[in-house]
């Protein structure tokens, strides 16, 4: 059975310039230390960065970090590690116009008709671009 | 990166320094609660691509030089209770850092 990192939420007390991710030293209680097992769609977006990061070289780690940490606080803590990396590749991939943000949007519509045609649930979670994706 | 003899650094390990207590426009590597704080060099790791730069698709130029700083953990945390030895390092580059007095 798949197993999920848990997902909790805390204010950044004394905030004030520090950024969502830059949490060293408050208190966030105990570590959740279970390993969890990898979706395939998490194994391809870890592909996908090396790919486009150290073999294309269409951007950086460091602009992923970047577009991560700029996502607020709720979506920061709400989503998983993966999805804060495949979310960035969007992003990235929109911001260095290598895909437009339609032909993302389009791609997902196609894809979510696909499955509700086949009878399986689609999540209706909309995609949300970072605040610092030009769109 | 550039070898180490071939680099200017502006402090040498055993240096005191404190890290610039401001906030960071955009992506830093510099934690927030190292900001204001003191501590020793302890390595000179070279010069590397500004990842403040990288960050944002320019060329990471010019090299930013990457020190490995020591400190105590007793200077970090208010109230701490372990060892009075125990201490923290962190990787900060040149900019973030500033003579002690």
């Amino acid at each position: 059975m798949t197993t999920s990192p848990t997902r909790k939420t805390f204010l950044r007390d004394g905030g004030g310039g520090r950024a969502v991710h830059d949490v060293g030293g408050l208190d966030f209680g105990p570590i959740d230390r279970h390993e969890h097992d990898l979706a395939l769609w998490e194994k391809r977006t870890d592909a996908m960065l090396i790919l486009l990061a150290s073999k294309k070289d269409v951007f950086k780690i460091d602009a992923m970090r970047r577009v991560i940490e700029d996502y607020g606080q709720q979506e920061y803590d709400r989503t998983t590690y993966y999805e804060k990396w495949i979310r960035a590749i969007r992003n990235l991939l929109v911001e260095q116009e290598i895909v437009s943000a339609e032909e993302v949007e389009r791609r997902m519509a196609e894809v979510a008709d696909r499955h509700r045609a086949a009878g399986r649930e689609v999540a209706k979670d909309r995609i949300e671009w970072s605040r610092s994706t030009p769109l | 990166m550039t070898a180490h003899s071939q680099i200017a650094t502006r402090f040498k390990v055993g240096a005191r320094v404190r890290i610039a207590d401001r906030s960071a426009l955009g992506h830093c590597r510099t934690p927030w609660y190292l900001r204001g704080r003191i501590g020793e060099i302890v390595e000179v790791h070279g010069a590397y691509h500004d990842p403040e730069r990288l960050a944002y698709h320019k060329p990471g130029l010019p090299l930013q030089v990457l020190y490995k700083v020591r400190f105590l953990q007793s200077d970090l945390w208010p109230g701490y209770h372990g060892p009075a030895t125990d201490h923290l390092e962190a990787d900060i580059y040149e900019y973030w850092l500033e003579p002690t007095l």
